[in-house]
């Protein structure tokens, strides 16, 4: 049952085809480490020994890359050594920031936020892009599934609350002729990937109330699967720890061969071969993860165990071995509970069978704990002991099959150092199309049906946004529930006022330009989000995931070099600390016969979760009532590289939003209070497709035509060409709607912030703009408007 | 004494928390019983004057929504469910309860105590799961849930599972006993979401105290979860913070306080 790994004597060809023949995706250098190791304790490496260190040295598990050192050059200058991109970059921009209610960072499965006196809240987002390139449905099911299970395995266990989740597909019209080898469709992604998260979210009773889908051919071969969950946790229950004697207990769902391999697979590249990969992918059942979490929560409430985790990449091999890692651990493995005979003790041990948890119950409890668990209709089973050895013991039928030092297997993998390299690229740049066009009626429209703009209402109405009762902001909008909302608000405390606002930024199209700029531009797009609906930045924490190509390549490294720096000159600039991240690196297609290289465009989603004291002061971005005034807040800038406008004439550009986050901060910092004090009407976020597509959005949403004029837009550099000033993409700009009863406080209110009168809600469906020198540039309804953007 | 209200629960069910709430809200002392301590006779269905039934996927609604629950309840809780009947106590299936209480034959319900199934809630004619608010009119009927509930409610659905439909002769006994309770107010999509028989959202038996329907009206608690409440002018103040659908869960209370306790 348990085989011997020769590689004592190997060479360092042979541990390199050990290596890849076992999918253990593990570096020479990794190897190498594991063979002296071994060496000194004149032995091989048992078949179970090597996978378990494959798993727990994975990028997935251990995210190497954002923790070696770097040495990273830029623009031609002098090499500079960055000692690890997370401790530079995103942890101490969170120490720095030192909110108080920040309550575990970066420790625990997701991070964790006070909410109220008797509550806290997590959030966790994750991505499941190569199961999901592979087989959508089960993909994105599992994805939700497990992020689901990140929050019940923080601190003692979180009630899931509210999902959130973003995609990334290539283009919906793809021919077929051009699909990269052995991979599927964009369509069929998409469909089999919102059927997936659907099917599992809405059997889990949790609303899915935030999300985004984008569209670019690059994501053909690898889209992205973001997924995310929103806990509410009683106070006293955030932390965790494990003692010696405490019993290993594994409850849920039973282990079968489905998902071996699934961590070391997704640290490597996909290729035209990927598809015949099927077992790396596992199967969801949310019916069985519903009944765990109803067990849990019983079992919490009465404290019957001090420890918990999930079972997730790497399966009880990462979760046994991560809680038990200061002490030690005694599993045996023909305990475990199997959905068929024939595993070996390696699967058991790797396999990444859903649904499972793992929890450290003191013995004197069992009993109690087993009564719950009975009652729910759940499997629990003892596996073994928390030890005081310093080690982690794996038994099958009496016979050790691994004994490993948890010292080694944590603290034994070496550290890379790695080369990053960044150079500014150079695009066509695109001009005014002032002189050659009549009017932009036509763009608009365009704009609003391209596909990253339209309406994702077919997709959102698939999901349950309203269970658990507590919903008061609904991703839909408007006068007929479907216009675009910035972020969901939820009241998870039923019966309380206090809410919980969750948004999201992403931006991979200024990636072309800068991924500095884009990542820049996803944080003040999320904290836009957040302050549209009546959030503040005061009360917003925020998440990272990174999805980049292979970072063992320096250009894909120096684009995240300067995402990460981004990611800590602007938190700290708005004051918002990260609380918790995860990257997905290796996201590229390689054709096996030709060599071609596909990479993902590099794609940083920012989510933000901000506590709202009262939700009465929310606001959405529907228009409320004809001649109310509406005012663009911000300066606009000629900042289209990497815009939507840009984008459907075919150009990239070079000059993609700057980020002035001084300017930013104050801005919002005001526009929050102007909402929470009750002057502000509608309020929605400048972004893709900039004050054009906003204005319209707003206006249909609403039901009412708007008159508007660009003279008054407030810019930062002198722009006299309309396309420029209506389609920018600037970054810290919102259009609010005013009553003309409030205009002088409002004015006043928000006096020093660069503020615009563009014009008024009108009472019909005519939605009009005047250029700057007075001629029409926009002339149509609000009606034909929102049949370009309803196009799916 | 308060009215006690047992809401059941099995693996799926997950709206359960509000449900929960709405009775809470409306005055019932309540208790979330999962089915295995039922019929186990850990707990007893007897010591309750209301049972709600709330939505959720039981048993992840394989083979068909609510069918394993209903089955459960039919063969395991046989006596105890026939007592609760003919002891004239209320019950309520929401969604997923609905479905069951179809699949179970108490409702449309009949003489008998067969609990034979007699209508069905199909697929959707959209073919997908579905979550929107409908307007709904409430017609003349017996139902004890719905006495002073306005002409027309506005409710949310979410669900995939929603197409009432029957044989004729049933849709025409339910017409004759008045049995209808709520309709959707047009026949259209999406405000009819899923192609129902005479747009019909919701029925009770012919004592109107057994009442099932699709729509959430436990989602409605509170004026913050309609989805145009930021519509209403600021100033405007709205005379009450409670929602269209309290009102439902507070008719069922009174009844028990006026006539079972």
């Amino acid at each position: 049952m348990v085989k011997e790994i020769e590689i004592l004597t190997a060479d360092d060809t042979e541990l390199m085809c050990i290596s890849r023949e076992g999918t253990l995706s593990l570096s020479l250098n990794e190897m190498q480490t594991i063979q002296t190791h071994f060496g000194t304790l004149g032995r091989n490496p048992t078949d179970v020994e090597i996978e378990t260190i494959a798993q727990t040295w994975s990028e997935h598990c251990v995210h190497k890359t954002f923790k070696s050192t770097i040495l990273y050059s830029e623009d031609g200058k002098e090499p500079e050594q960055i000692d690890g991109l997370f401790p530079s970059f995103i942890q101490r921009a969170t120490e720095e920031i030192a909110k108080p209610w920040c309550v575990s960072v970066f420790s625990d499965n997701a991070g964790i936020i006070e909410f109220d006196e008797q509550f806290n809240l997590v959030f966790k987002v994750e991505t499941h892009n190569h199961p999901s390139a592979i087989e959508p449905y089960g993909g994105a099911g599992t994805g939700i599934g497990g992020v689901i299970r990140d929050a019940l395995g923080t601190g003692l266990g979180a009630k899931p609350i509210l999902n959130t989740d973003v995609f990334c597909f290539g283009l919906p019209d793809t021919p077929y002729a051009q699909l990269p080898k052995g991979t599927l469709h964009p369509k069929r992604v998409f469909k089999g990937v919102v059927a997936g998260v659907r099917d599992y979210g809405n059997r889990m009773g949790i609303p899915t109330a935030n999300g985004a889908i984008l569209f670019d051919a690059r994501y053909t071969a690898n889209p992205l699967v973001f997924c995310g969950n929103v806990g509410l946790i009683p106070r006293n229950r955030c932390e965790k720890s494990v003692e010696p004697g405490d019993l290993v207990v594994a409850i849920g769902g039973q282990t079968g061969r489905d998902g071996i391999h699934g961590a070391t697979f997704s640290s490597a590249e996909l290729d035209d071969t990927s598809e015949s990969l099927g077992s790396v992918v596992q199967i969801g059942n949310p019916i069985m993860e519903k009944k765990i979490v109803d067990a849990l929560l019983q079992a919490r409430d009465r404290n019957l165990y001090r420890s918990i985790t999930d079972c997730g990449a790497g399966g009880f091999s990462s979760a046994v071995g991560e809680m038990g890692e200061d002490i030690g651990a005694e599993v045996h493995l023909e305990r475990v509970s199997l959905k068929y005979e024939g595993l070996a003790p390696w699967e058991i041990w790797l396999s990444e069978a859903q649904e499972r948890m793992v929890i450290a119950v003191p013995p004197e409890n069992l009993d109690e704990l087993m009564e719950i668990c009975e009652a729910e209709v759940v499997e629990a089973t003892v596996l073994g002991t928390f030890t005081d050895t310093r080690r982690l013991q794996v038994f099958y039928e009496g016979t050790v099959v691994a004994d490993l030092e948890m010292e080694f297997l944590h603290h034994g993998l070496p550290m890379p150092v790695k080369e990053a390299v960044w150079e500014p690229p150079k695009h066509p740049d695109m001009a005014s199309r002032d002189e050659e066009t009549v009017n932009y009626t036509n763009d608009l429209e365009r704009l609003l049906a391209s596909p990253n703009i339209a309406s994702k209402e077919s997709v959102i109405r698939q999901y349950d946004h309203g269970v658990q009762g507590g919903m008061v902001i609904n991703p839909l909008v408007g006068v007929e529930n479907d216009g675009p909302s910035d972020a969901c608000v939820t009241t998870p405390v039923l019966g309380s006022r206090t809410g919980v606002i969750v948004a999201n930024g992403i931006n991979p199209k200024y990636s072309d330009v800068d991924p500095y700029l884009s990542a820049a531009a996803a944080i003040d797009e999320a904290l836009r989000n957040i302050v549209a609906v009546g959030g503040t930045l005061e009360k917003t924490a925020l998440l990272d995931n990174f999805c980049w190509g292979n970072p063992d390549k320096p250009d894909r490294l120096g684009e995240l070099v300067r995402a990460a720096r981004a990611c800590y000159d602007i938190a700290t600039a708005y004051g918002t600390p990260f609380i918790s991240g995860k990257d997905s690196l290796y996201n590229e297609y390689r054709d096996t016969t030709t060599g071609e290289q596909r990479a993902i465009p590099s794609t940083l989603l920012i989510s933000a979760i901000c506590v709202m004291p009262d939700i009465q002061n929310a606001v959405t971005m529907d228009v409320k009532m004809p001649g109310n005034l509406i005012y663009v807040v911000g300066n606009t800038y000629a900042e289209l590289g990497g815009s939507h406008y840009f984008n459907i004439h075919g150009f990239v550009g070079n000059t993609a939003p700057a980020i002035r986050p001084s300017e930013g901060k104050l801005t919002m910092e005001r526009l929050s209070t102007a909402i929470n004090s009750g002057l502000v009407r509608s309020c929605h976020d400048c972004s893709e497709g900039g004050i054009g597509v906003a204005a319209a959005e707003m206006a249909f949403s609403g039901g009412y035509g708007m008159s508007l004029r660009l003279d008054d837009i407030p810019t930062g550099e002198e722009i006299d060409a309309d396309d420029f000033l209506l389609f920018s993409e600037s970054n810290s700009r919102f259009l609010v709607e005013i009553e003309p009863q409030h205009q002088h406080a409002y004015e006043s209110h928000m006096a020093g912030i660069p503020l615009g009168c563009l014009g008024t809600v009108s009472d019909t469906s005519e939605f009009v703009i005047k250029g700057k020198t007075g001629r029409l540039i926009i002339e149509t309804s609000i009606d034909i408007l929102k049949s370009a953007w309803q196009v799916f | 004494m308060r009215p006690k209200t047992l809401i059941l629960r099995t693996a799926g069910t997950n709206c359960d928390a509000e449900t929960d709430m709405a009775f809470q809200l409306a005055g019932a002392e309540t208790a979330l019983v999962h089915i295995q301590h039922l019929i186990s006779d850990k707990v007893n269905l007897a010591d309750y004057q209301i049972l709600a039934i709330p939505g959720g996927f039981s048993y992840g609604d394989d083979i068909a929504a609510g069918i394993l629950l209903a089955i459960e309840m039919k063969h395991k809780l046989t006596d105890a469910l026939n007592r609760f009947v003919e002891d004239g106590k209320l019950i309520i299936g929401i969604c997923n309860g609905f479905q069951v209480l179809v699949r179970t034959g108490l409702l449309p319900g009949k003489d008998t105590s067969e609990m034979a199934q007699q209508a069905t809630l199909a697929m959707n004619t959209s073919s997908k799961f579905e979550c929107r608010w409908v307007d709904l009119e409430t017609q003349e009927s017996p139902c004890v849930f719905t006495k002073g509930v306005k002409a027309r409610v506005y409710l949310p659905v979410a669900h995939a599972e929603g197409r009432f439909t029957a044989p004729a002769n049933v849709l025409s006994e339910l017409e004759a006993n008045n049995q209808v309770v709520f309709r959707y107010a047009e026949s259209r999509y999406p405000n009819n979401p899923n192609g129902s028989d005479s747009n019909i959202a919701g029925i009770c038996d012919a004592t109107g105290k057994i009442f099932g329907l699709m729509p959430h009206p436990e989602r409605f608690l509170t004026k913050w979860n309609h989805p145009r409440w930021t519509r209403v002018a600021k100033t405007q103040e709205t005379p009450s913070e409670e929602g269209d659908g309290l009102v439902i869960f507070k008719n069922a209370v009174d009844y028990v306080k006026s006539n079972l306790l």
